[in-house]
């Protein structure tokens, strides 16, 4: 896998645990929901960034509280055709008013970034297949928006309003 | 009607290099099958039994006759010279060669059109009373509001990759023209208490294996919050719309499953959060798009017509299509003219492309070049002068769309079926040319009054049978196609799901069972009751007896 960032690959400094591995105490580790209700006191205790998986049955309003806690809120997507995450990355971005990473994992295609970009997700793992060319054409080959989302595009109503 | 601005025709023009580029992908090998599959899908691009099918967006089912030349153009060009209109007021191609889809997507978008979310798991076209505008009976126009919907649902960020397709229609009248009732979520405009405007909220309506009558969820939305609560609507069902079961993920499930009440708390509750976070257009936005649908400029006529009161007089046959082939318009002096695609014996809702030119440049000399589709598959041309109607009538008598059969039973509405979907379990168009031509006999249509009959090759019920007053259903039975009729159904403003009648019948009987139906019904009624009334009061036990009785 890789990781974008900032229209980047970039280096992961991020490591993904599962629920019954070990956590390492000095590196920057990601956990899933369950493993964050059960350990909280002991992830806490640790002195290294941290972050939360959430599959794509868990709103973002169970760790609403949480969120100062994170550095990283990963998003699933179990398949593509599964768009509950986009709803999920912007009540972070919206509701929640999460700043942090939103990193979208799973069944990421590059059909999707637009997407996905406009939600509010700013991390993307991706096959290593993908070429950075592909995340710039899918960021630009469609340059007009209808509608207000998590991301700065001047939707079509605003830019009429002011021509 | 609607022109694009800079910033619509951008997003077309964009939008056809990106699925060339995906078509090119796919060409080349770089993309598989399966992989490109959910790209054409976003993009109205189906594979068919036979070949690729081109499922083109014609918005709320209006149309200008440059674009109407442009979809004749494309079936010639790309097609086997015709196209078939269909229930949501789109227009379908049944042989498009991939190559050349993207060219094809490229004339479409010189005119204004194209294939945008025509199929896959988002927003399909917003489709509304082919009146708008024009009816007598209409409070306000829906067709402002089904643009606005267009516009915020096209490429909706959050919302395109939804548990499943999903379907918006919006009427301005009491009278519903565009089975409102049977949509995911359907839009009437209505006057609230001080004869302020707005909209009554219906959801969870569907046809499919599971069919529902839509629920009110809200009386009264005012006009400004509109996009703000479907917004609401659509992220409450994003998140919970069920994605374990292909069959149970339409809203019409959740919102049965969740209860009325519950989701309608669910949906206000949202709204609540959202309802002043700018996604509502302003009011300027919205004056911008209504101004496109002010009423044209009419002439100052008379409300009787003494020439077209004399050409009915004198003409029978021009008499009985005006009965019923027309109605009423708002302006003194014009009418609303219904062109039939369902002639005797023909395939419903298909037409030629010299049909579409002929049909072109009549709009252009008869009613201000303005061609609208209705869900019931036929055409309408919505700003006629009565004084011009015997003329308008003789020349679309010429191409075969003057059938007085507004209405009636060989008005049948009809999917593609076998002939065409890989889905359908049975033959649907041939079945609606047998009851076209065992009820041809005008004087006969026109006796048995009002029928509705509704006919789907499958149980997705593309052919909405379920909303038929006879619904027809085809269904696979060892290999051998077999009818399931339904009765006392309804799309109308009293709308209501048809009830199997029994046993389904062979495709020799199936004609003769619906004879049979309609002698009943012809023998039971009372004065002025319409088939569906004297369904209702009667009840299914008469037709099951003269059905089944003898066996």
């Amino acid at each position: 896998m890789a990781l974008i960032k900032d229209g980047a690959f970039v280096d992961d400094a991020w490591t993904t645990v599962g629920d019954d591995d070990p956590v390492p105490g000095d590196q920057p580790a990601i956990v899933g929901f369950e493993r964050w209700q059960r350990d909280r006191d002991q992830l806490l205790a640790r002195g290294a960034p941290l972050g939360v998986r959430l599959s794509s049955d868990q709103p973002p309003a169970l760790i609403a509280d949480d969120l100062g806690h994170f550095d990283v809120v990963a998003l699933e997507f179990p398949r593509f055709g599964d768009g509950r995450a986009y709803s999920y990355a912007r009540l972070l971005r919206q509701r929640h008013g999460y700043t942090g990473e939103v990193r979208a994992v799973g069944d990421v295609l590059r059909d999707q970034f637009l997407f996905m970009h406009r939600c509010g997700f700013d991390a993307f793992e991706v096959t290593d297949q993908t070429e950075i060319g592909h995340w710039q054409q899918a960021l630009s080959e469609i340059s007009v928006v209808y509608q207000p989302a998590a991301d700065d595009r001047p939707p079509a109503p605003t830019q009429r309003a002011a021509t | 009607m609607y022109r694009y601005d800079e910033f619509d025709q951008t997003l077309v023009d964009e939008r056809v290099v990106q699925f060339r580029d995906q078509v090119q992908r796919r060409l080349s090998g770089e993309l598989t099958e399966p992989q490109f599959k959910p790209l054409r899908l976003m993009n109205g691009l189906y594979m068919q039994l036979h070949a690729y099918m081109l499922r083109v967006a014609i918005p709320y089912g209006m149309m200008s006759s440059e674009q109407l030349r442009m979809l004749a153009h494309i079936a010639r060009r790309y097609d086997r010279g015709y196209g078939h209109f269909t229930t949501r007021q789109n227009i379908q191609y049944n042989w498009p060669k991939l190559p050349e889809v993207p060219d094809l997507l490229a004339d479409l978008a010189k005119v204004q059109m194209n294939a945008i979310q025509t199929s896959g798991n988002s927003f399909r076209n917003t489709t509304a009373d082919q009146y708008g505008g024009v009816a007598a009976d209409e409070i306000e126009d829906p067709r402002i509001w089904s643009e606005i919907i267009r516009q915020w649902s096209t490429l909706h960020p959050e919302f395109s990759f939804l548990p499943r397709k999903f379907k918006i229609a919006v009427t301005g009248s009491p009278n519903d023209r565009a089975a409102v009732r049977f949509h995911d979520i359907g839009i009437v405009i209505v006057e609230g208490d001080g004869g302020e405007i707005g909209f009554e909220v219906l959801v969870g309506g569907g046809l499919g294996r599971s069919p529902f009558v839509a629920k009110t969820i809200r009386d009264f939305l005012p006009k400004q919050h509109l996009l703000s609560y479907l917004e609401a609507i659509l992220r409450v069902y994003n998140q919970l719309g069920r994605r374990d079961n292909l069959f149970k993920a339409r809203i019409k499930i959740l919102v049965h499953e969740t209860g009325t009440e519950e989701f309608a708390r669910l949906v206000e509750d949202e709204w609540a959060q959202i309802k002043d976070a700018g996604v509502d257009l302003s009011v300027e936005e919205v004056g911008r798009i209504k101004a496109y649908f002010a009423p044209p400029v009419y002439e100052a006529l008379d409300a009787d017509v003494a020439e077209f009161r004399a050409q009915r007089d004198a003409d029978p046959d021009f008499d009985l299509w005006a009965g019923t082939n027309l109605a009423p318009h708002r302006q003194p002096g014009y009418a609303i003219v219904n062109l039939s695609l369902k002639p005797e014996g023909g395939p419903p809702g298909d037409a030629t492309a010299d049909q579409m030119d002929r049909v072109a440049d009549l709009a252009d000399t008869f009613s201000l070049g303005e061609i609208r589709v209705t869900h019931e598959q036929n055409l309408v041309f919505a700003h006629v002068r009565q004084a011009d109607l015997h003329e308008l009538w003789t020349e679309l008598t010429a191409i075969a769309m003057t059938t007085p059969n507004m209405g009636l039973i060989t008005d049948t509405i009809c999917c593609p079926g076998l002939d065409y979907c890989n889905l359908a379990n049975a033959r649907s168009i041939p079945v609606a040319q047998r009851i076209s031509r065992r009820f041809a006999d005008l004087k006969l249509q026109h006796n048995i009054g009002e029928l509705r009959i509704k006919m789907s090759g499958c149980i997705n019920a593309c052919g909405h049978h379920h909303a038929g007053h006879i619904g027809i259903l085809g269904v696979d039975r060892k290999g051998e196609e077999y009818y399931q009729i339904t009765l006392g159904g309804s799309g109308a403003e009293d709308a209501s799901i048809g009830k199997v009648i029994g046993p389904a019948f062979s495709e020799d009987a199936v004609v003769d069972a619906v004879a049979t139906v309609v002698n009943v019904y012809v023998a039971k009624r009372k004065d002025g009751e319409r088939f569906l009334d004297t369904c209702r009061r009667i009840g299914p036990e008469p037709f099951k007896e003269k059905l089944y009785g003898a066996h």
